[in-house]
């Protein structure tokens, strides 16, 4: 007969087996395409699907030359981490000052620049479009930048307000006793103090620009596209490159899943607003 | 003495000027944020609501007449409308409630689990949020759901049974899988945070007068887990509402109207028939609608994110 202590232990043997399944499940698709991506043409096509087969590192040779992968990844790089300074730039000083002088209007405030957030962007897109166009800005990065860093900046102001709500009012009180200034109190004392929060909304906001693919489909076409742009190009049915859309696949999202991995315990807190700690 | 004095001095003007600081930096810091919003509101608005009353294609340049409500009514009564208004509310729905449920049955079973190599399940987990939606799309439509090649096919043959094109006669529950598989490790990784920080007293409490693991999850870890799920809610229905390069990638929206959400109809509308002035009165009728979301969503979940705990 089983005691209670046994049958305890079994049970919960059963349910990491079941975790364990689980995740296998929800890893499977980037499992398998890092798996097609080291096989050739034929393999990747090959039905059965293989799981064992010969490595091969030639679709990775072969990226640059078929679609000048580092273009786009330059684009994708420099959008992504332009947008991601420029909203700190701008918000920042906001969540500064909503967050240490809070008055009856910043609640509303931080509710209605997340309302701005629903906006569908369907909605801005004809007028977007046509501006850029008649600016000249069409498939500039410029105007990738300046429209990420509009989109992101309301999450990223309530992110940074988040951080700023845990500094202790003291210490900026006690800077400002010994005489700093605005400036000073702020680059000398508030930003090392809140360094690991402002790293993980910068981290967040460049996730978010470099997975964006609504904006970037319809403002660039090749001067500025970025990653997302290229891999869309895939999906026209000309060639069943798989293999190739692969590699190019897990190039493209192997920085940001590894920043994930890495920053996961951070990132859980500012996306939840401090709900979650 | 007359250091003293100095000293006080200077005190005194010290505590001035904290006392003026503290009185208003305010405006002067949020005003370049709110300004950028507003201006990134209303002049693309503005600029949609003029195009919707004017007759606009890009292919018929010149002729731009005052129309009234003609796009409005010629958009309300396409034929792709109702299809993309209810596309739109089954996908969002769909991923909502896939995502919570799934979210708090992994959190809870993470959490009453105990097994070797949690971190890389937990890493496993999440890491689809992390995906570049084409590429997810992609990989779906290329190595999962393709009626030759893909995964669910050789597993539909090795059962002996006809292999499904998916993305052809599914098509939007493909899409809602592709969308949930990008969604659900989102609410895992909040939910499983959150979890964790519940209070192991009350349930040991909770546990020595009798109440089953049922009972404990239904009336301590469901309230415990409120606020994050209001979180989780909130921000995926504000991506699931313009979920758009998912249906670029797979379907376009087809076959006819199958996999049409509004996003994708008006995208449809501006971009590839060029109609401008019926684009913009269908972009028009989605912020309303999404306004509507927003109205219901801060009213439910406002309080929660302000409220600090």
């Amino acid at each position: 007969m089983m005691t209670l202590k046994q049958s305890r232990r079994l049970q919960s043997v059963a349910l990491g087996g079941l975790s364990w399944l689980i995740a296998l499940l929800i890893f499977f698709p980037i499992l398998w395409m890092v798996l097609t991506s080291f096989k050739t043409e034929i393999d990747a096509f090959a039905t059965p699907p293989l799981f064992f087969f010969h490595p091969t590192l030639e679709n990775y040779i072969h990226i640059q030359e078929r679609s000048d992968y580092l273009h786009f990844a330059w684009n994708s790089i420099a959008i992504s981490f332009s947008a991601t300074i420029l909203c700190l730039l701008i918000a920042v000083p906001a969540a500064y000052s909503m967050a240490f002088y809070e008055t009856k209007r910043t609640k509303q405030t931080l509710l209605w620049m997340l309302s701005t957030k629903m906006l569908p962007p369907v909605g801005v897109l004809m007028p977007i479009y046509l501006l850029a166009k008649g600016t000249g800005l069409l498939d500039t990065k410029l105007a990738l930048i300046i429209i990420y860093t509009l989109v992101n900046l309301p999450i990223v102001v309530w992110m940074v307000y988040t951080y700023f709500k845990d500094v202790p009012r003291d210490i900026l009180e006690a800077a400002r006793l010994d005489g700093a200034t605005l400036l000073q109190e702020m680059l000398r004392v508030l930003l090392p103090i809140s360094k690991g929060g402002l790293a993980s909304t910068a981290l967040l906001s460049l996730i978010l620009c470099w997975n964006e693919a609504f904006w970037s489909l319809n403002l660039s076409s090749s001067q500025a596209a970025p990653l997302t742009a290229l891999i869309a190009s895939y999906s026209s049915p000309e060639g069943l490159f798989w293999a190739k859309l692969s590699a190019v696949s897990t190039l493209a999202c192997a920085p940001i899943l590894i920043f994930g991995w890495i920053s996961q315990k951070q990132l859980v807190r500012g996306l939840s607003f401090g709900a979650v700690k | 003495m007359t250091t003293q004095t100095a000293n006080k001095a200077q005190l005194r003007d010290t505590r001035k000027a904290v006392g003026r600081r503290s009185s208003n930096p305010g405006w002067f810091l949020v005003s370049p944020s709110v300004l950028l919003l507003l201006l990134w509101m209303i002049v693309p608005l503005g600029m949609t609501l003029y195009f919707s009353l004017i007759r606009f294609n890009l292919l018929y340049p010149g002729e731009n007449e005052f129309v009234g409500l003609e796009n409005f009514s010629f958009f309300l009564t396409d034929s792709g409308f109702l299809p993309g208004i209810w596309n739109t509310v089954v996908l969002v729905l769909s991923v909502l409630i896939i995502s919570v449920v799934g979210g708090v049955l992994v959190a809870a079973l993470l959490e009453a689990s105990d097994f070797i190599g949690r971190g890389i399940v937990r890493v496993m987990l999440i890491s689809p949020f992390f995906i570049m939606p084409t590429v997810g799309a992609l990989v779906f439509k290329n190595l999962i759901f393709h009626p030759v090649s893909g995964i669910l096919a050789a597993l539909w043959r090795a059962f002996g049974a006809q292999p499904i094109d998916w993305l052809a006669n599914y098509p939007l529950a493909s899409i809602i899988i592709i969308v949930a598989w990008q969604w659900l490790p989102f609410a895992i990784l909040l939910l499983m945070t959150a979890i964790q920080s519940q209070d192991l007293e009350q349930k040991e409490a909770a546990r020595l007068d009798g109440a089953g693991p049922g009972a404990i999850f239904w009336h301590l870890t469901l309230p415990h887990l409120s606020r994050p799920i209001a979180v989780v809610v909130m921000i995926e229905t504000i991506f699931l509402l313009s979920v758009f390069a998912e249906i670029f990638t797979t379907t376009n929206g087809g076959p006819g109207f199958a996999s049409t959400n509004l996003a994708y109809l008006i995208y449809n509308q501006a971009l590839v028939q060029f109609d401008v002035g019926m684009a913009s009165a269908g972009g028009l009728i989605a912020v309303v609608i999404a306004n509507i979301a927003a109205v219901i969503l801060v009213r439910m979940i406002g309080k929660n994110l302000t409220d600090k705990g």
